[in-house]
C-alpha cells in the first residue's frame, strides 16, 4: 500500500503543527485516557466498595470495644453483635417486614417516591431529604433496653458525614459516637475521626431536664454536660457534627421513636 | 550498554531529584512520618515515573509541541487516577492513609520535569530507565527519610517495635516533632549537607544557584 493513501499513516505524517494533526492528537490521548480511566474505574468498583463495608463494619465493631462494660453485656445476654431492626422515623414503631441488613436510607432518600423532606428550620443536619425509615441496632436483655445504636448522617464543610451515635438505656445520655465515613479536608474536618475528639462524647447529655436538645459544639474549652470541644480550624465540620446530632435527636429524627420506647419499651 | 545504565544510577546520587534537584519535596514532607506509606508512595511514584516516561517517549514526535504540556499531564493525570484505583481496591489501609497524596503525584514536579526534559527528547528504553532512575533516588530519600522520622517518632520500623517507647514501659521517648511535617524539611536539609560534603562537585556556585534553578518548578 502507498504510505500516503494509509489514511493512519497519513495522520501521523502531518507536520506537528498541522491544525488537524493538533486536535487529532489532543482528542485520540484524551479518548484513550478516558477509556483506560473508566475501565479501572468500573473494574475496580466492586473491590473498593467491599472495603468500604469492611470498614464500616470494623468502625461499628471498634466501638462496641471502646464502651466500657459493652463486650461483657453482650456475653451475658448472650449475643455476638447488636440485633438491628427497622424503623419507621414518623410512627416510631418498629417495622418486621423490611430486611435491615439490605435497605439503603441513602437509596431511599433521593428516591422521589420514598424520600421524605425535611422541613428547613429543623434541618440541622443540612440533609434537605431522608429515608422515610431507618436501621436500628440495639442491645435488650428481657425487654428491657440496654444500649441503642442510631445510624446518623449530615452535612460537614465539605462533604456528608456518617456516624453511629450510641446511646445508654436512658435514650439521653451519649454512650459513643464513631464517624463511619467522612470526606472533609484532610488535617482539618478529618479530625473528627480522631479517637481523642470523639472520645469527649460519651457521657454527655443531649437534652436538659425539660427535654429541649440543647448539646452543642463550643468553642474553647468546653463546660457541663452538653458541651463539646470544637477543633480549631474545622469550626464548621464540628459544627456539622453537632447539628447532625441536634437533627436526628429532634422531632423529625428518631425523636418518636425514643419516645415511644421510653412510653412503652421495646 | 554502560550508557543506558548510567540513566539508573546517576539519578540515585549524583543529580538525585530530591536533593540534587530540589523536586518532589511537596510530598517527600507529607508521606515519610511513616516508612510503609513511604515505601508505596515510593512504588507507585517510580511506576507512574517509568509509564510516564516511556509513553511520552514512545508518542514523542506526533506531540504538537503547542500542547505537549496539556497532552503530557493527561497522561500522567490518567496514569495516576488508575494507579489510585489500584490502591484502594487492593491496598485499601495505605491509600487511606496517603489519601490525598497519591493524586497529588500528579502535580509532583518530578514527573512533569523528567517527562519535558528527558523523555520528549530521547527513545523509549533510555527514557524508561531514566524514569526508574529517577524514581529509585526519589524512593531513595523517602524511604531514608520516612525510615528516620518512624524510628524517632514512634520508635518503630514498618511497624515493628525497635526503640520500645515509654508509653509502653519501655525506655524511648518518642519525639513527636518526628511526626510533624518541618522534621523532614531538617533531615533533607542534613541529607543534601551530607551528600555534598561527602560529593563536593554537587556544592554549587553560590553566585549563579538563583539563575540556574530558576528554571525549574
Amino acid at each position: 500500500m502507498d504510505r500516503s493513501s494509509n489514511p493512519v499513516r497519513a495522520f501521523l505524517d502531518r507536520p506537528n503543527d498541522d491544525r488537524v494533526k493538533v486536535f487529532g492528537v489532543a482528542v485520540i490521548v484524551a479518548f484513550v485516557c478516558a477509556v483506560v480511566v473508566s475501565t479501572a474505574s468500573v473494574m475496580l468498583k466492586p473491590l473498593q466498595d467491599a472495603h468500604l463495608e469492611a470498614e464500616r463494619g470494623a468502625r461499628m465493631e471498634a466501638m462496641l470495644d471502646t464502651l466500657p462494660g459493652m463486650r461483657d453485656l453482650m456475653e451475658e445476654v448472650g449475643v455476638t453483635a447488636l440485633e438491628m431492626r427497622m424503623v419507621d422515623l414518623q410512627t416510631g414503631e418498629f417495622l418486621s417486614d423490611i430486611d435491615p441488613a439490605t435497605y439503603d436510607p441513602q437509596a431511599a432518600a433521593a428516591d422521589p417516591e420514598q424520600g421524605v423532606g425535611i422541613p428547613a428550620d429543623q434541618d440541622t443536619a443540612r440533609l434537605r431529604r431522608r429515608a422515610p425509615y431507618a436501621p436500628v441496632h440495639l442491645l435488650e436483655r428481657d425487654g428491657e433496653l440496654l444500649m441503642i445504636v442510631l445510624p446518623v448522617e449530615g452535612t460537614g464543610y465539605q462533604s456528608v458525614i456518617r456516624a453511629m451515635l450510641a446511646l445508654e438505656s436512658d435514650l439521653n445520655t451519649i454512650a459513643a459516637l464513631t464517624i463511619l465515613s467522612q470526606d472533609e479536608t484532610p488535617g482539618l474536618g478529618s479530625r473528627i475521626e480522631d479517637p481523642q475528639w470523639q472520645a469527649q462524647w460519651p457521657g454527655k447529655q443531649v437534652a436538659d431536664a425539660d427535654g429541649n436538645i440543647v448539646i452543642e459544639v463550643v468553642r474553647g474549652s468546653a463546660s457541663g454536660p452538653h458541651e463539646i470541644d470544637g477543633i480549631s480550624g474545622a469550626t464548621l465540620t464540628a459544627q456539622g457534627v453537632a447539628g447532625m446530632v441536634t437533627y436526628w435527636m429532634g422531632p423529625h429524627g428518631y425523636g418518636p421513636f425514643l419516645e415511644r420506647l421510653e412510653r412503652e419499651g421495646i | 550498554m554502560a550508557a543506558l545504565f548510567r540513566h539508573v544510577t546517576s539519578p540515585l546520587i549524583d543529580n538525585n531529584p530530591v536533593t540534587l534537584q530540589i523536586l518532589g519535596i511537596c510530598s517527600a514532607l507529607a508521606v515519610t512520618t511513616s516508612l510503609a506509606t513511604a515505601i508505596t508512595m515510593s512504588i507507585a511514584l517510580t511506576v507512574v515515573l517509568c509509564l510516564s516516561s516511556g509513553i511520552i517517549s514512545a508518542i514523542r514526535h506526533h506531540i504538537p509541541p503547542v500542547i505537549r504540556l496539556i497532552v503530557q499531564i493527561t497522561i500522567i493525570s490518567s496514569l495516576v487516577i488508575v494507579i489510585d484505583e489500584f490502591l484502594r481496591a487492593y491496598a485499601f489501609e495505605i491509600s487511606r492513609e496517603l489519601s490525598i497524596f497519591v493524586g497529588l503525584i500528579v502535580t509532583n514536579c518530578l514527573v512533569l520535569g523528567r517527562a519535558e526534559a528527558f523523555a520528549m527528547r530521547n527513545p523509549v528504553v533510555p527514557s524508561v530507565l531514566d524514569g526508574l532512575g529517577n524514581g529509585l533516588g526519589y524512593s531513595l530519600i523517602l524511604v531514608v527519610v520516612g525510615s528516620i522520622r518512624e524510628l524517632l517518632g514512634a520508635g518503630t520500623l514498618l511497624g515493628y517495635v525497635i526503640l520500645p517507647t515509654v508509653e509502653n514501659g519501655g525506655w524511648f521517648e518518642p519525639l513527636s516533632l518526628m511526626q510533624l511535617a518541618p522534621s523532614a524539611f531538617f533531615i533533607i536539609g542534613l541529607l543534601i549537607w551530607a551528600i555534598r560534603t561527602r560529593w563536593t562537585k554537587q556544592i554549587e556556585a553560590p553566585k549563579f544557584a538563583l539563575k540556574q534553578r530558576q528554571a525549574r518548578s
